[in-house]
């Protein structure tokens, strides 16, 4: 029965031009369901297209696994457009994929060869536990915001938008710290397991700003107690943080955040 | 003083005293070394057993060895600990594909070269300080520091065990120099750039410096020659 | 159900409605919002900015979102800016020329009551998310920056680089966060509504589905809001996130609520075209893009099927054989026209066979000009005297980089093409919903105490939203409209004690939601939910799309009827109903998309006009204009579902215009 390859070609012509097709054997991790403990299983996947974004292509092997009556791999997404932050996973052993600032949406498979073996294995950390194959829990990072990653300003107080004036390489920097998408790939890529790059990216956005200088201290300390409590490891300075952020953002948050939090620490009076 | 504790048990107040601590015993890196190439200098020992003199009679420089020990513990000890409490953080199971090519082989490996750093300052201290301290030199009264430090470079194993130590110092260095000041907030901006310079040189010299010294013993060269310190006279030359 | 459509406007001049209306509206004592509760769907702008506001207002509130944080609601992905009359670049802008603006772009088939309060309010989100840390792009002087956007001719738009959405979402989801540790809102991850209970003719509550366990759980209130969004994904493809959906807001329709002008979606004239049948989704590229850049196809076939074919490049096309379409038909707006207008050209052009793409559906977006043009100012102002022209480019570049770095970059990650060096390839996409859940000025639908916001109603954008106006319409109803205007409803039900979720009613819509889960984990299918979807959005595109026609949108309606036989008959949902089943929530999803889309198309049928995004062939001009009816269709369509296989009922909303003349929609 034709249904199925009906639904097949349907917006476009298939494609005429040299779009390469490779094999691809994938080592994905698959747990809950069937596979109680958690255990690596085989894939192969043919006629992988190069113009495919990665997640199109597990969506490829969904389609094949539900044909078998097998359930798929969940895997979690959303905008698909690298900035809502869903999407998690480790690809070849770097969070988001091997290409530096992209998020596995944004990821294509014309960066893979033929023939390749492509391991997919969820964000380890102990406060981002499992929740099903690559889906892990990072309410962590909510509960951390909740602590303090905010500025305390009800609705319908605020002033006119241009009563500060805020210069342009400040309002920049803080863009850059903002820029953040609370996708928990800093966590995943350290060795230690730790938020730091995630918090001080919170913390650098509102210090950098007049309106949030106010009560910087406050939620320096707040955030970092949280931090802690939800049981990231502690920052070394490894930098891999840096180097998987699918944003880019920089180490030199982290920094900040230590000055932050040690002159809250010794000037910030009491809590 | 609940802040204080508050900041300690944090993980940054940890943190702190780990870099604190390490930039203590970077100093006091430099303070050895400048005692030990005393050991360089062609004058039989002259220099070095005065030094060492001094190191093992004055009060400030007692009570500042106390500060020393502590730190060297108190480092230790915190690093250790953090490193068990980040593995723990890690979870249970290891990732699959382990990359390296996110992060330097040193920052990765902190508490493996700063292990093999404190069994390096175990043994060093074993063969020197505690002979110096508990016994030795009153059993052999013949015997000057100087004497004891050379006849122990002049062992194979132990130049090359030095040498060793010291390969492990510099990637120490190398990471922990610069990651001292990120955590203490001042690794930032237009610093950055020269933090980082100065660590990268900063762990290329010391430990080159200290690897140098075993080594020359050794082969018995003694290139400084020049200048010695006599206490209470002013510096001569020694020719 | 008898359905009485008041629209509630209050009396007075344009101007003054809202301020009259704020200052003499009942209102809540803070010992009696204590004691009342409200349920908000959803972490958009809408959801967040209102959950957040009522919190603060302190009132007990439940706030939902299917998502496992409120921070990854699809507001995230607006790019280009947020709209308001601050008329800081002092170029003739005002609350009257944002309203005029909005109800032209709109084709008049807004309500202009909304849309002025729309306007005055504007301004408040400005200053409320500067407040809140919004890093907005300012001038070297340190005040506000702004853009242009398709339209209008004034410099209205506040932007943070090319992530606008992100940062209002993330000021509007800290201030949520502020209230969840306050305690006044209690959050609720990873839990999709599926249904609304109502008792006694109000809105008393959800039925939700724990989406980590399974677990079908009550929740009950004296209100209930909803802030979920477009259905732009019943069209399968589209620029709105994997999981965006119309399920939460068809339940209020299936419990008696109204849809709203459902066949007006707007198709966004930038995105990065179709590559391939496994293509998910598609992504646009922000319409600020078009400030600069120039729209155009080869003049002759002959040249773009060379393109098409790979043997000629864009590059290699004379100045003279290129068609700059929009700025020779629309000499006044040029690149800059609204997005219905672009798009419906890009489509003639690509009907022409003028497309450049392998799938023929592309036309070019081209930088030169604004390059060169960029880098001969970069040059003068640093004193170069004759510059060559590769120094030309290169500092052109640069400034290019500056003002869309990121969006080229993303385009670049997409296609793998350079779009400094090659034109951008674009076509039209399915963007964004203007019809939506109808509800009277106080954001109410018809029934009492239910409540609809964003995106998910119908109220502010007629038959065509303006960029940049999605974020400011979102923020505007929850910062400022609903907190104020739910007191009106509230004002009443300070006497009811707290709602209990054991009523009969809750019994009852569980057991529906059941039935319907049970329905389809049980099915013994063999097809997958997506492949229904993807001929579900073929149907929708194909006939309910850019343009449409009578004949056709009569056999869609037939298709989409047998199509949703078929998946009722063959669907395969693998799983447990009892865990973590992303399929089975698609599965619920797509269900709702059927029945939406039939109605989507029964109202494109009914409308024998062309207007906004709604674009009717047998309705144009000789120059294939839209030709609006407005001696017959200026209403609002609200449709009455009243279940499979029986009609729909229309009722209608007349829309009074007294403010504006009603006037061909003219960009030439």
């Amino acid at each position: 029965m034709g249904l199925c390859e009906k639904a097949e070609g349907l917006f476009t012509q298939p494609q005429k031009h040299n779009s390469k097709k490779m094999k691809l054997n994938l080592k994905i991790w698959r747990e809950g369901g069937q596979y109680k403990k958690g255990q690596f299983v085989n894939y192969q996947l043919d006629n992988v297209s190069e113009h495919m974004s990665f997640l199109e292509m597990l969506d490829v092997l969904n389609e094949q696994l539900i044909a078998k009556k097998e359930e798929p791999v969940s895997f979690e997404h959303d905008c698909r457009e690298g900035i809502c932050g869903t999407c998690d996973m480790v690809i070849n052993g770097h969070p988001h994929g091997p290409n530096a600032g992209t998020t596995a949406c944004q990821l294509h498979m014309r960066f893979f060869k033929d023939g390749d073996t492509v391991t997919i294995e969820p964000f380890r950390a102990k406060a981002f536990p499992v929740i099903k194959d690559l889906v892990v829990d990072r309410s962590a990072f909510d509960r951390i915001i909740q602590a303090g990653g905010y500025i305390s300003v009800n609705t319908g107080q605020a002033q006119d938008g241009n009563a500060i004036p805020i210069e342009k390489g400040t309002a920049s920097r803080s863009m850059d710290a903002a820029a953040c998408i609370g996708c928990g790939a800093c966590v995943a890529a350290c060795p230690n397991a730790s938020a730091m790059l995630f918090v001080s990216a919170k913390v650098t956005h509102l210090a950098t700003l007049p309106q949030g200088e106010v009560e910087a201290k406050r939620r320096a300390r707040n955030m970092v107690k949280q931090m802690d409590e939800e049981g990231f490891g502690f920052c070394s300075n490894i930098g891999a943080c840096e180097a998987e952020c699918p944003k880019e953002i920089s180490v030199e948050n982290i920094a900040i955040l230590n000055s932050e939090y040690l002159s809250a620490a010794f000037t910030g009076g009491k809590e | 003083m609940s802040w204080f504790s508050n900041f300690s048990n944090s993980s940054i107040g940890n943190k702190v005293l780990v870099s604190l601590t390490g930039l203590f015993l970077s100093l006091f890196l430099v303070v050895h070394l400048a005692g030990n190439l005393q050991l360089l200098v062609d004058d039989g020992g002259a220099a070095f057993n005065s030094y060492s003199e001094v190191m093992s009679s004055n009060l400030l420089i007692k009570i500042v060895a106390l500060g020393l020990y502590a730190a060297i513990i108190a480092h230790a000890v915190k690093g250790i600990l953090i490193y068990v409490k980040n593995r723990r953080a890690r979870g249970n199971i290891k990732y699959a594909v382990k990359t390296g090519s996110n992060s330097s082989w040193a920052s990765r490996n902190m508490a493996f070269l700063g292990s093999l750093i404190f069994i390096f300052i175990a043994i060093h201290m074993a063969q020197f300080w505690f002979k110096f301290k508990f016994g030795y030199m009153e059993n052999h009264p013949d015997l000057t520091h100087y004497d004891v430090v050379v006849t122990g470079f002049k062992q194979t194993w132990i130049v090359v065990f030095y040498v060793l130590a010291q390969i492990a110092l510099g990637y120490h260095l190398l990471h922990g120099f610069q990651s001292a000041f990120q955590t203490l907030g001042v690794r930032k901006g237009k610093y950055t750039k020269l933090i980082q310079n100065i660590g990268v040189v900063f762990s290329i010299i010391v430990p080159l410096a200290f690897a140098v010294i075993p080594v020359l013993v050794y082969m018995d060269v003694y290139p400084l020659g020049a200048f010695t310190v006599i206490p209470g006279q002013p510096l001569e030359a020694s020719h | 159900m008898s359905v009485k459509l008041d629209s509630k406007v209050p009396a007075g001049p344009l101007a003054e409605k809202w301020t009259q209306y704020r200052s003499t509206m009942n209102l809540v004592a803070p010992n009696n919002k204590r004691r009342i509760d409200i349920i908000v769907v959803g972490t958009g702008l809408a959801g967040a900015s209102a959950a957040s506001t009522l919190g603060e207002l302190g009132y007990n509130v439940k706030c939902f979102t299917f998502h496992d944080s409120p921070r990854r609601a699809h507001s995230i992905a607006a790019q280009g800016g947020i709209n308001a009359a601050k008329n800081y670049q002092n170029d003739g802008d005002s609350v009257y020329r944002l309203f005029y603006d909005t109800i032209k772009g709109g084709d008049y088939r807004s309500r202009e009551s909304n849309v002025h309060r729309l306007a005055e309010v504007s301004r408040n989100i400005i200053d409320q998310a500067v407040a809140q840390g919004v890093p907005f792009a300012r001038e070297y002087g340190g005040l506000l920056a702004n853009r242009s956007f398709g339209g209008v001719q004034v410099s209205r738009t506040f932007y943070a680089r090319g992530q606008t959405g992100q940062q209002l979402l993330l000021g509007a989801y800290q201030s949520l966060s502020r209230q969840i540790s306050l305690g006044s809102v209690e959050m609720y991850n990873r839990h999709e509504m599926l249904d609304l209970v109502v008792v006694d003719g109000k809105a008393r509550g959800i039925i939700a589905r724990n989406l980590l366990t399974g677990a079908i759980e009550r929740f009950a209130a004296h209100a209930v809001v909803i802030a979920t969004g477009g259905y732009g994904n019943v069209f399968y493809l589209s620029t709105n996130a994997m999981n965006s959906n119309t399920s939460a807001a068809w339940r209020t329709v299936r419990r008696g609520a109204l849809m709203a002008n459902p066949c007006f979606t707007q198709i966004h004239p930038t995105c990065i075209p179709v590559s391939g049948d496994y293509q998910s989704k598609l992504t646009l590229m922000s319409e600020s893009l078009r400030n600069d850049g120039r729209v155009w196809v080869p003049k002759n076939q002959e040249d773009a099927k060379a393109i098409r074919e790979g043997r000629k490049t864009a590059n290699e096309i004379p100045e003279g054989e290129r068609d700059y379409y929009l700025e020779r038909r629309y000499p006044a707006f040029g690149n800059l026209v609204p997005r219905d207008v672009a798009s419906r050209a890009a489509k003639v052009a690509c009907d022409e066979g003028l497309g450049v793409a392998p799938t023929g559906l592309a036309v070019y977006l081209d930088f030169a000009a604004a390059i060169e043009r960029y880098g001969k100012s970069r040059a003068h102002s640093l004193g170069l005297e004759n510059p060559d022209k590769a120094t030309i480019t290169q500092l052109g570049e640069k400034v290019v980089e500056e003002k869309y770095g990121n969006l080229f970059e993303m385009y670049e990650k997409i296609t793998g093409e350079d779009p400094y060096k090659t034109p951008m390839k674009i076509y039209p996409a399915v963007h964004y919903t203007m019809g939506g859940i109808w509800v009277d000025y106080n954001l109410e639908t018809n029934i009492p105490g239910l409540f609809a916001l964003g995106e998910c109603n119908f109220s502010d954008h007629g038959a065509n939203r303006l960029g940049a106006s999605a974020l400011m319409q979102g923020l505007a109803d929850g910062y400022f409209v609903l907190p104020y205007t739910i007191g009106q409803f509230l004002s009443g039900e300070i006497r009811t004690p707290h709602i209990e979720p054991t009523l009969p009613e809750f019994d009852q819509a569980e057991k529906d939601v059941r039935d319907r889960i049970d329905q389809l984990i049980n099915n013994d299918g063999s097809q997958s939910v997506e492949s229904f979807h993807r001929r579900l959005g073929k149907i929708m595109w194909d006939y309910c799309g850019m343009s449409r026609n009578a004949e056709g949108l009569k056999s869609a309606r037939q298709m989409i009827v047998e199509l949703r036989k078929e998946f009722y008959k063959d669907v395969f949902v693998p799983g447990s109903a009892e865990d973590y089943n992303p399929e089975l929530e698609k599965a619920l999803r797509v269900a709702d998309f059927f029945e939406l889309g039939e109605v989507m198309v029964l109202d494109a049928l009914n409308r024998n006009e062309s207007c906004g995004g709604h674009f009717r062939e047998e309705y144009q001009t000789p120059e294939g204009e839209a030709l609006r009816d407005d001696e017959n269709y200026a209403y609002v369509a609200a449709w009455q579902y009243t279940g499979w296989d029986e009609e729909p009922v229309l009722h209608k909303e007349e829309l009074v215009f007294e403010n504006v003349e009603l006037k061909t929609r003219s960009y030439k």
